[in-house]
């Protein structure tokens, strides 16, 4: 009964967030409702009991990801006339888009009631002695491992991507070099200088 | 029988189990509440004993009811909304700070057994439940629409992020040596873990020693405090995003920093000083309850927080985010590579 109520809780609320994230009018309300989504899509993860899967969605998704659209959004000076103005040009556009992905979500659906792809073979439920992160370590790095590393190689290339577009040599910054300055002792600085009086200090 | 179970007995088995676990949860939440107003005080004390000031003195008997006088004052002050604020943000980001720093303790094991949530993804709730402590402030800067605060806003999400990218590769560390994210299980896994089979935590293992060290830094920068305290450096963004806050809006902040505080010490206490268990394994010191002992090591990393707070300067933006990118992340994902390896070589090798 909690159950279902709860799927059925959060399943709603997940649809209701999902909409408000392209209905809102504000940039920053939307990113904000998308992080209600993902919330109520890590319940629904709980539920089927991917407990190791929710809260890497909350981590990643909700602490990280969508902390950086909130940064860049709010950083955004939008005007709000100028994106409506766009709709006639897009609207057409987007539309399409919408059509296809309906399409789409009919045959799977189709597809689906025909009989699913027989993939016992491949993956099977988690035994019920094991955590999901042990289920899933072991999977990841056993069977999958070449696919996990290539993965992390193309992230590992995304990276290096992004920071050669954006990276640029300044001249004349003068950055701190805390070895240096940690290294840097009295005598090295300082000079004691008994100094008479009447003359110029010598440096 | 367990707690859960006496309630169970004469409640029918699902109301007692709501009935006892709410029961739980006000007895964390509420002495939780009682615990920050006192640490308050605690902090202002040691703060003003290192400076040798005398500190909160006035307020009943040695100042100790000072915190309850600031909350009452606070509860009387009108609650100020800036004309320009987005209103429902504006309330709604203190109530986030205050829930988030509240739910994390589910997790937390005061003794043995004695845990409110005994999940084996515990300390991934933990990481997910802290991430969402950034939004607070985020979202009290944007809608404050007022320039220091959203200054503010930007570097703690900036801050957060970075240093929950370190704190995330040291308890990767902690967790492949207790061999679980479940917070008892890594505590019970601290029993005899030092160098010496005596000692009891894995902070007194020579190659869990530095994420120690690193943890803590990381806590303090993880809860903005002194001295990563940039959120709210006074002499350049006023008070941060808690600029437009007033009454009990501000207070929410106050208690939720404080009880993230406490949250961070009770961290390092649990992830590598041994929790709820005794300092050494010796059998007559685990007649003291569990919960003493764990209590003892927070107050010992609180007081280290304060004679941090009083003792060492500000540190610059730039600075802050070279320890955490250039410094952290590579010393602490160096050392994950150091105890697989040696796990390998020593525990899983064969």
């Amino acid at each position: 009964m909690i159950q279902t109520f709860a799927f059925y809780m959060f399943a709603l609320l997940l649809l209701t967030a999902g909409g408000l994230v392209i209905l809102s009018r504000n940039p920053v309300h939307a990113v904000l409702w998308l992080i209600v989504a993902f919330f109520n899509a890590a319940g629904l993860m709980l539920l089927i009991g991917a407990e190791f899967i929710a809260m890497l969605l909350v981590i990643v998704y909700v602490g990280a990801v969508a902390v950086l659209f909130l940064f860049v959004v709010m950083m955004l000076d939008i005007d709000f006339a100028e994106l409506r103005s766009g709709l006639a040009r897009y609207g057409v556009f987007g539309f399409l888009l919408a059509a296809v992905l309906a399409a789409e979500i009919i045959v799977a659906e189709g597809a689906w009631s025909a009989g699913k792809i027989d993939l016992a073979g491949r993956i099977a439920a988690v035994s019920g002695d094991r955590t999901n992160i042990e289920a899933m370590g072991a999977l990841l790095y056993s069977k999958y491992l070449y696919i996990f590393e290539a993965s992390g190689l193309v992230l590992l290339v995304a990276m290096i991507g992004a920071i050669v577009l954006t990276h640029r040599e300044r001249g004349g910054t003068r950055p701190q070099n805390i070895s240096d300055q940690v290294k840097r002792r009295p005598e090295d600085a300082v000079r004691m200088v008994n100094q008479p009086s009447g003359q110029g200090v010598q440096l | 029988m367990t707690y859960t179970q006496w309630f169970q007995s004469w409640a029918g088995e699902n109301l007692g189990w709501f009935i006892s676990h709410v029961t739980l949860i006000l007895l964390i939440a509420l002495p939780l509440m009682l615990a920050v107003a006192m640490i308050i005080y605690a902090d202002r004390k040691i703060w003003a004993a290192m400076a040798l000031r005398r500190g909160p003195n006035v307020v009943g008997p040695l100042g100790l009811l000072q915190s309850f006088a600031d909350g009452l004052k606070v509860m009387l002050q009108e609650t100020i909304i800036p004309s320009a604020a987005n209103r429902g943000l504006f309330l709604l980001a203190p109530i986030i700070t205050f829930t988030v720093a509240q739910i994390v303790w589910a997790v937390i094991p005061f003794g043995s057994q004695q845990v409110l949530a005994d999940i084996n993804v515990g300390l991934l709730y933990i990481l997910a439940a802290s991430s969402l402590g950034v939004y607070g402030v985020i979202i009290a800067g944007w809608a404050s629409n007022s320039k220091y605060p959203f200054y503010s806003a930007l570097r703690a999400a900036a801050q957060m992020v970075s240093y929950e990218v370190s704190i995330g590769f040291i308890i990767i560390g902690v967790v492949l040596w207790a061999d679980s994210f479940n917070l008892s299980t890594i505590v019970e896994a601290q029993k005899g873990a030092g160098v010496l089979p005596f000692l009891n935590g894995f902070g007194f293992n020579p190659l869990l020693f530095p994420l120690a060290v690193m943890f803590l830094i990381s806590a303090l920068a993880e809860t903005a405090r002194p001295p990563f305290d940039l959120t709210e450096a006074e002499s350049e963004l006023v008070a941060g995003y808690q600029t437009e806050y007033s009454s009990m809006a501000f207070a929410l902040y106050w208690l939720g920093e404080y009880a993230n505080v406490i949250l961070m010490c009770a961290l390092n206490a649990v992830l590598f000083w041994g929790g709820y268990l005794p300092p050494f394994d010796w059998a007559p010191l685990y007649a003291v309850p569990g919960m003493i002992w764990l209590f003892g090591k927070i107050l010992v990393f609180f007081f280290i927080f304060s004679w941090i707070k009083a003792t060492v300067p500000r540190y610059r933006y730039d600075q802050l985010m070279r320890l955490g990118w250039k410094v952290f992340l590579p010393i602490s994902l160096l050392f994950v590579f150091l105890i697989s390896g040696w796990l390998m070589y020593t525990r899983y090798g064969a």
